[in-house]
């Protein structure tokens, strides 16, 4: 029986995936995808089948386990934000080359206009670059339906696929149909010697891969979520390549002076219906979310005599997310505003919450570092980048997970003196515990701060996979103990915070400072949670 | 016939519960709905913002387009002005009038009002005020969402009533009620 249910595009991914048969969710939060495992790990039926749904330490290290779960027969479902994709790029391209047993859908949330990101950076590269199919549902109901087809599309081609989201699809709330959960997959244990990628075996994965792609392309062209429709009335008029949510702005715009619309939610492209719109039409316009990637293919596709409009030829905006203005710009069908911009209005841009232990920890931070003309604060991912606007303005770099450190020890390598790193404890755990090993080994002369809140804060409060071990894992990988402190950041331990960070400093060697003090959200939510539990009680 | 509103306000103001209400009315009217919502660095303090669209008919985009928006419904001043080029002709404003700051350079207040008054169409009140004074002082965000009832249209008090209900069920029947009086004080004061 069928149901209708208002769910955002990450729960209808991770609805769709529980009725896929799913075995198991490997995550890392990030948004916008964070919502799609926090969904698994509410919904009754994660904890009765006993789907694996905690949170990994890193992108690469949740690939690699779904590639188990995939050999061991049960399908797995990896989730991360675009830049994960570079975390676990080793672990997913060599994915494509070894394949898989049970399925797995590799879910990218990408973030145009980086709204909470530091790049635009497309997924569907990386779908090209591994030479796997890749998914990109246009709306909610094709999010939920699309994981079955893609588990099922997967064991038959033996290859992991991607499914490809966008901001404005992973936050956006729509009605779904939903039907009934099917079994928990279960195929048998891998036998096969295609896992060890030694060069003998990977150049026959790799020709077998090469192998597979006629049939890719077959299949997407093929596909019911590829389809092309022809206004055989504009023949010799401009054609519409509508990419994932793209199609939405496009059918909004209800274009009247068009040859036809291809939507293309499957890739790799549907080369046949492409040449055929482009037979129908003077030249293409290419609407996609995100990078050109299809604007260029279809310009290799069609050679330079043909006119292929997008991102690129400056149809559409080269940067940031579409939205139904600029396509409808595009399209030739003028949208305006009725009311000018207000005069009046300013910026207002987040800021760290009242009564944050970072704060504390900036303030202590800008006090030692005025003492030195040129100390430096190496910052890293997560709530206390905003240390780099007003009021503390303390950072000068902010990267990639993990970076504060190495960035540190690369610039104190060069001599710059202080260097000092501030990284939160999930960012550690995910990719800073490395970066320290080297700096001890090349005994550095660096400052870490692991400002520790015990959780992953600015995706919502997940769990931190090194909570209550920073310490044993500092000492384990050679802090030395005199070096090593714990305080806590409060306004009253302000004098004993600045000496610590002053001495070590002056310490020429590697010192860590984990100021921890807990999330002031999880903090309330939690205190909110037990006074209603005694409330209860009460009653 | 099409509802497209935005909901804005600053991180933490509550406009999230104001759209899963018209959301839960929504689905018990039976209409098609899209809501594009703000996650993640913007809760910090920063700006809010949600597009909620209605229709009796299907809907392509998640986005409202420029010049569209039937209603800006927010729970701060100068939030409420950030979106005017996306009102159409003949929107509403129905808004908090009491500024929410959090940053150095906040506009003058007259400036805002100003501005605010020279718009056809709009409905502003304290509305931690209202609330506070009916005792449901953590309701206002439902007071707004009474000062916007008669706008909605495509979905009756009646039934934003219901939905209202349907939501905070969970938490108790004076939570509910503390909510349904301050969204009949709402609507009151768009009388």
């Amino acid at each position: 029986m069928s149901q209708q249910k208002l769910l955002l595009g990450d729960e209808a991914i991770a609805l769709g995936a529980l009725h896929a048969g799913l075995g198991g969710v490997y995550a890392y939060p990030g948004t916008p995808s964070t919502e799609i495992t926090e969904f698994i790990q509410g919904n009754p039926l994660t904890r009765e089948r006993g789907i694996h749904s905690r949170w990994c330490t890193n992108e690469k290290t949740a690939m690699e386990a779904a590639l188990g779960m995939s050999y061991a027969g049960k399908r797995a479902l990896v989730c991360m934000k675009h830049v994960g994709m570079n975390v676990c790029a080793d672990a997913f391209v060599n994915s494509a080359i070894t394949g898989t047993n049970g399925g797995i859908v590799v879910l990218a949330a990408d973030d145009p206009s980086m709204h909470s990101s530091q790049n635009e950076q497309d997924s569907r590269f990386y779908g090209k670059f591994a030479m796997v199919p890749v998914f990109e549902p246009s709306n909610q109901q094709e999010a939920y339906d699309m994981m079955k087809v893609a588990f099922e599309y997967s064991e038959a081609i033996k290859e992991p696929v991607v499914m490809r989201l966008v901001t404005r699809l992973a936050h956006s709330r729509a009605s779904v149909t939903i039907g009934e959960p099917n079994a928990q997959q279960q195929l048998p244990l891998s036998t096969g010697r295609q896992w060890v990628l030694l060069p003998g075996i990977a150049k026959k994965n790799y020709a077998v891969l090469i192998d597979k792609q006629p049939g890719m392309l077959k299949a997407a062209e093929d596909s019911t979520y590829n389809s092309l429709t022809l206004y055989p009335a504009n023949k010799g008029k401009m054609g519409v390549i509508a990419c994932g949510i793209g199609y939405n702005y496009v059918t909004e715009a209800q274009p009247k002076n068009v040859s036809g619309v291809l939507k293309v939610s499957q890739y790799p492209l549907p080369e046949s219906q492409i040449r055929q719109l482009a037979a129908n039409s003077d030249s293409l316009l290419v609407v996609e979310d995100g990078q050109p990637v299809v604007e260029q293919d279809i310009k290799a596709m069609l050679g330079t005599g043909y006119v292929v409009k997008g991102r690129l030829s400056g149809d559409l905006p080269r940067t940031g997310e579409l939205n139904p203005d600029s396509v409808a710009r595009s399209l030739g069908e003028e949208t305006g505003a009725c009311f000018d911009a207000s005069k009046n209005v300013v910026g207002r841009p987040p800021a760290l919450c009242p009564g944050c232990g970072h704060r504390d920890v900036y303030n202590a931070l800008n006090k030692v570092a005025a003492e030195y003309p040129n100390a430096r604060i190496f910052g890293d991912i997560g709530c206390y980048t905003l240390g780099a606007l007003p009021p503390f303005q303390a950072l000068a770099s902010c990267v990639d997970m993990g970076a504060s450190i190495t960035m540190a020890k690369g610039a104190a390598d060069a001599g710059a003196f202080p260097c000092i790193a501030i990284i939160g404890d999930s960012t550690f755990t995910h990719s800073g515990m490395t970066g320290l090993l080297d700096a001890i080994n090349d005994h550095s002369n660096i400052t870490v701060v692991i400002s520790d809140n015990l959780t992953t804060a600015m995706t919502g409060g997940q769990d931190s996979a090194g909570t209550n071990k920073f310490e044993a894992i500092c000492r384990g990988l050679g802090v030395e103990e005199e070096h090593l402190h714990v305080v806590v950041p409060l306004p009253k331990n302000m004098d004993e915070i600045t000496r610590i960070i002053r001495d070590e400093i002056n310490y020429d060697g590697v010192s860590v400072i984990i100021p921890r003090r807990e999330c002031i959200q999880t903090l309330n939510r939690r205190m909110r949670k037990e006074r209603a539990l005694k409330e209860a009680a009460k009653k | 016939m099409k509802k497209d509103i935005i909901l804005s306000g600053v991180g933490g103001q509550g406009i999230l519960s104001i759209a899963t209400v018209i959301g839960e009315a929504a689905t018990i009217a039976g209409l098609h709905l899209k809501q594009a919502e703000v996650h993640g660095m913007s809760q910090r303090g920063g700006d809010v913002q949600s597009d909620l669209r209605l229709s009796t008919e299907p809907i392509a985009s998640d986005l409202i387009a420029r010049g569209q928006a039937d209603l800006i419904i927010s729970m701060e001043p100068m939030e409420a002005l950030r979106y005017l080029p996306f009102l159409a002709a003949d929107g509403a404003v129905i808004t908090s009038s009491k500024p929410f700051i959090n940053i150095p350079n906040y506009p003058e207040e007259a400036a805002l009002q100003a501005e605010l008054k020279a718009l056809p169409k709009v409905v502003q009140s304290d509305i931690d005020q209202v609330a506070a004074d009916l005792g449901a002082a953590r309701s206002s965000n439902m007071v707004l969402l009474g000062m916007a009832a008669k706008f909605l249209e495509i979905v009756s008090p009646d039934t934003l009533r219901e939905a209202i209900r349907h939501i905070f069920a969970s938490k108790g029947d004076s939570v509910v009620e503390s909510n349904i009086r301050a969204f009949n004080a709402g609507i009151e004061l768009s009388e």
